[in-house]
């Protein structure tokens, strides 16, 4: 199963619900063109609903820090909602929990941004 | 040669196959270890390590060692020893120094979009090891013990 995303508008938050998988090739593609889609409509505040996505591989990780840093270099805030325990995994071995905000409530993620 | 993976003799759970230089390989390489380790009876998460790690050594051998050439193959083979999965993977690159590969998980690097396949591949199994062969390409050589 390829990525499937959709996007939409809570308040001034845009979430985009992911699901399958990011790996190398059509995932990350298709992430990547999401993002800019939404940082070049204006939006700066992006909650990525990962909780359908089953499995990241190291390019996938490359594409989440490239969306992390595409908004925040527009002066916006990306979060991660809903991580399931393998995703949590890649990012404790790959150091990035330091580096993503992380939710499991999508109203207390929500709530969160500023 | 168009076919992405042409397999070659196959006795009993080992797999020999040459696949080219293609992202449609990495798919073909792990649907077909991936039956391995199920009908040997790794559990859910192990495969998915498994399937990781693979997945790395596969796309390094078709993006950065043979570059998408198309006249480069990618070798692949795996099978059980004894209760051990073991996976050989090989192209016909330049290579590289493991020494020289930058820390993924240097401060410095963490915002980096790449370079964290070596890393993910060295978690996920049991016995990692990178060589250089001659004239060219590299060699790794992924072992996943199958847990009691």
């Amino acid at each position: 199963m390829s990525l499937k995303l959709s996007t939409r508008q809570v308040g001034d938050i845009t979430v985009i619900d992911a699901a399958g998988r990011v790996t190398l090739g059509e995932g990350t593609s298709a992430l990547r063109d999401s993002i800019r889609e939404t940082v070049n409509a204006g939006h700066k505040k992006v909650l990525l609903n990962l909780g359908e996505v089953n499995y990241i591989d190291s390019s996938g990780i490359g594409e989440l820090v490239s969306a992390f840093t595409t908004v925040t270099n527009q002066g916006g805030q990306l979060k991660l909602l809903s991580l399931n325990k393998r995703i949590q995994d890649l990012l404790q071995i790959t150091k990035l929990y330091t580096v993503f905000e992380c939710h499991d409530d999508e109203a207390a993620a929500i709530r969160s941004f500023t | 040669m168009s076919n992405p993976g042409t397999e070659l003799p196959v006795g009993g759970e080992r797999l020999d196959a040459v696949y080219d230089s293609a992202l449609e390989s990495v798919d073909a390489a792990e649907e077909a270890v991936m039956a391995i380790a199920g009908r040997a009876g790794f559990d859910e998460d192990s495969m998915h390590r498994i399937g990781i790690a693979l997945r790395e050594a596969m796309v390094n051998a078709v993006v950065h060692g043979n570059k998408y050439n198309a006249h480069k193959k990618v070798r692949l083979s795996a099978g059980m020893e004894d209760t051990s999965l073991k996976i050989v993977i090989s192209d016909e690159g330049g290579g590289f120094e493991m020494t020289k590969v930058p820390d993924p998980l240097a401060k410095e690097n963490l915002l980096k979009e790449s370079g964290r396949g070596i890393l993910l591949m060295q978690a996920f199994v049991d016995d990692f090891q990178v060589r250089r062969l001659s004239p060219n390409g590299t060699e790794v050589t992924m072992v996943k013990h199958l847990s009691p």
